[in-house]
């Protein structure tokens, strides 16, 4: 369990950006997930905290020591990829005992045949077999322990993949979108397993993901990323409902988050106080799907036709088109209410504490509406 | 792993069809097959037929009688010292030519893989020796090991060893015919591991370094050539079986000789039938020669394209 503090890391290939000046603290023992559209940088910050990848600028400390010069194999981390990474030669006992073959067995020890007969190497190899026979208990993997990975489905790949990170007791797990490759029933089960196995392990955790919702349930902080920078740094909570741009705002959040462009008339209507708006020209309001009502369309500030019902059965989301965005509007509605029709006319209603202002360039402007924060 | 031993491992499942043949289905897949039937026992079939009708009889190129011995043919070679000199000269040659071959193939494999802007221009030129006429070739060695003006003594008359007929003297023959082999063939292996070594993942190179594999030869031990496994064995397969055809070299620098030093099994072939007009003889050489093939094409199907398969 240790801190690492990411400081002004930038990275280019060749001449383009992936990385413009990261800065990051990944406090001890925090699930911290780094989320954000692909190509946004995310994986490449990663591999330069792993050390796979060389930064250009800036520097990464571990427990406050820097780590740059060290290789990756040095700096004790531990990471699981998206597509496994699983020796395919190798068993599944096998592949999870790598790490502990590595670091616990001298080369001479790890020889074919002449190895096994090495002083101390009958030992340490038991010790080995006994700590692998533990992480596949508790990963549930006993029965695979002698297949190969080619002979096991993507969720049994996956827990191997996690029981080789799992181990050795690294001061961090990093996580490459570990549950991509997986279908999305299993995704949501691996969820809540590596959120426990958080929990158990006290360990700090770095989870990069292209997926919102896995950044939402899991973690601790969500760093949202986008072109090479960091957005936002937050809790889930945070993000959700406070993001400090238009583009936190659309990426966090299913289903995506209300926008419409308004005028000075809507949004004195919606209870702005337009007269703080530094340029009314381009402001843009958000506002949550659940943040909205259905209500008679007669002196609504806002109304539209209904253009489509989805049910999810514990939720019914209202899609309705109004004059003023391009896109239907989101309304989440209890499916048991009185349910709409399709072609209806109907007002909208918005909390005024769930408004949040944008201004042309997407920043949020706070100062405006009575948000949360 | 290469998608060519990829696919070449692909499991080959019996295919069965529910549908009941109709007999002039039957008729149709017949006359269908028939052309390509046709040349299989035209080209094929037949000469191997005639060659070992040929191996049973005394027939002499030129003669105009003949008599069926029997394996009589087969009797005189298995008390020929020549014959079996030659198959140990070729047994050696084979060793020799796939270990160095593949060893160097491999090594060059790893020394050009991914990053320099040269390595195009040396991928070529490796493999240049693979496409050239071997006769031709051998003609510049033969210069090239020369024992007055060759270059081989003259480099090493530059590092005070004293000049060496290589190809006169009966211990060096054999192994300078393999150096040429192998100088032959490793472009082949390098070509075949350079696909090898494109196919690893990237991934598993990063999971070792993540998992401690402390050197550059331990990540080749964990990760390289365990998954080169394949591909070496089809190396390994197809250089056997391409050595084993040693011929022009040793026909156009040594003829067997000094001493019989470098009679391999086809020149002892080419030998009997064009030299000393033995043609029965020759076509049991030939029969055996065709059986060893055999057998290693089948090990090839067998080992290569159905037993290894990593996935």
């Amino acid at each position: 369990m240790a801190r690492i503090e990411i400081d002004g890391i930038e990275k280019r290939f060749g001449r383009t950006p992936v990385l413009r000046g990261i800065d990051l603290d990944v406090r001890a023992g925090e699930f911290l997930s780094l989320v954000g559209p692909s190509g946004c940088g995310k994986s490449t910050l990663l591999r330069i905290i792993a050390g796979l990848t060389r930064e250009d600028r800036g520097t990464i400390r571990l427990a406050g020591a820097s780590v740059d010069q060290l290789p990756a194999r040095d700096r004790d981390f531990a990471m699981v990829f998206q597509n496994y990474a699983l020796y395919p030669h190798l068993t599944v006992a096998e592949n999870i005992a790598v790490p502990l073959v590595m670091r616990r067995l001298t080369a001479a020890q790890r020889l074919p045949f002449v190895g096994r007969h090495l002083a101390g190497s009958r030992a340490a190899r038991a010790a080995i077999e006994a700590d692998v026979t533990r992480v596949a208990e508790t990963l549930g993997i006993t029965k695979l322990a002698h297949r190969r990975p080619g002979e096991l489905s993507g969720g049994q790949r996956q827990r191997v993949a996690l029981g080789r990170a799992m181990v050795r007791r690294p001061k961090a797990f990093l996580m490459d979108e570990p549950l991509s490759n997986l279908d999305a029933k299993l995704r949501v089960e691996m969820r809540a397993e590596i959120a426990s196995l958080h929990h158990r392990l006290e360990t700090t955790f770095v989870y990069v993901t292209h997926d919102q919702a896995e950044a939402m349930t899991m973690s601790d902080r969500i760093a949202v990323m986008m072109d090479g920078t960091i957005l936002q740094i937050g809790t889930p909570d945070e993000v959700y409902a406070d993001p400090d741009t238009l583009s936190v705002a659309e990426f966090v959040g299913s289903p995506k988050i209300n926008v419409i462009a308004a005028d000075a008339d809507l949004a004195t209507a919606l209870g702005l106080d337009i007269g703080r708006v530094p340029d009314p020209q381009g402001l843009r309001l958000a506002f949550r799907a659940e943040a909205v009502e259905l209500v008679e369309a007669a002196g609504a500030q806002l109304s539209g036709s209904i253009v489509h019902l989805e049910n999810f059965g514990s939720d019914l989301m209202v899609h309705v088109a109004t004059a003023t965005a391009t896109a239907p509007l989101l309304v989440r509605r209890d499916p048991h209410d009185p349910r709409p029709r399709i072609g209806e006319t109907w007002g909208l209603s918005i909390r005024p504490d769930r408004l949040l202002a944008f201004d042309k360039a997407g920043r949020r402007l706070r100062s405006v509406v009575g948000g949360r924060a | 792993m290469t998608e060519m031993s990829r696919s070449a491992a692909l499991p080959r499942q019996p295919v069965e069809t529910e549908r009941v043949r109709r007999p002039h289905e039957e008729r149709a897949a017949w006359r269908l097959v028939a052309p390509a039937a046709m040349l299989i026992i035209l080209i094929l079939a037949l000469p191997m037929a005639a060659v070992v009708a040929l191996s049973l009889t005394d027939y002499q190129l030129g003669a105009e009688a003949w008599r069926f011995v029997g394996a009589a043919n087969y009797a005189d070679l298995a008390a020929d010292p020549v014959f079996w000199r030659s198959i140990v000269n070729t047994v050696v040659y084979v060793v020799e030519v796939v270990a160095g071959s593949t060893a160097l193939g491999l090594a060059t494999a790893l020394m050009l893989q991914g990053s320099s802007i040269l390595a195009p221009v040396w991928r070529t030129v490796f493999f240049l020796p693979v496409m050239a006429s071997l006769i031709a070739m051998a003609i510049v060695w033969e210069f090239m090991l020369h024992p007055t003006f060759g270059l081989v003594n003259g480099m090493l008359g530059l590092v005070g060893i004293a000049p060496v007929n290589w190809l006169q003297n009966s211990a060096t023959a054999l192994p300078a015919l393999a150096v040429i082999g192998i100088w032959q063939q490793f472009g082949f292996a390098m070509v075949l591991f350079l696909a090898g070594l494109s196919g690893i993942p990237q991934a598993l190179y990063d999971a070792a370094e993540m998992d401690g594999a402390p050197s550059a030869w331990s990540r080749f031990r964990l990760v390289t050539w365990p998954l080169l496994a394949p591909v070496t064995l089809f190396v390994v397969v197809i250089s056997t079986i391409r050595s084993f055809q040693v011929f022009d070299t040793v026909h156009a620098l040594t003829k067997g000789g000094p001493n019989k030093a470098t009679e391999v099994l086809l020149y002892t072939m080419y030998a009997e039938g064009f030299e000393f007009f033995r043609t029965g003889r020759a076509a049991a050489i030939a029969v055996l020669f065709v059986a060893a093939m055999l057998v290693l094409t089948l090990t090839k199907v067998v080992v290569v394209e159905k037993r290894i398969h990593l996935k």
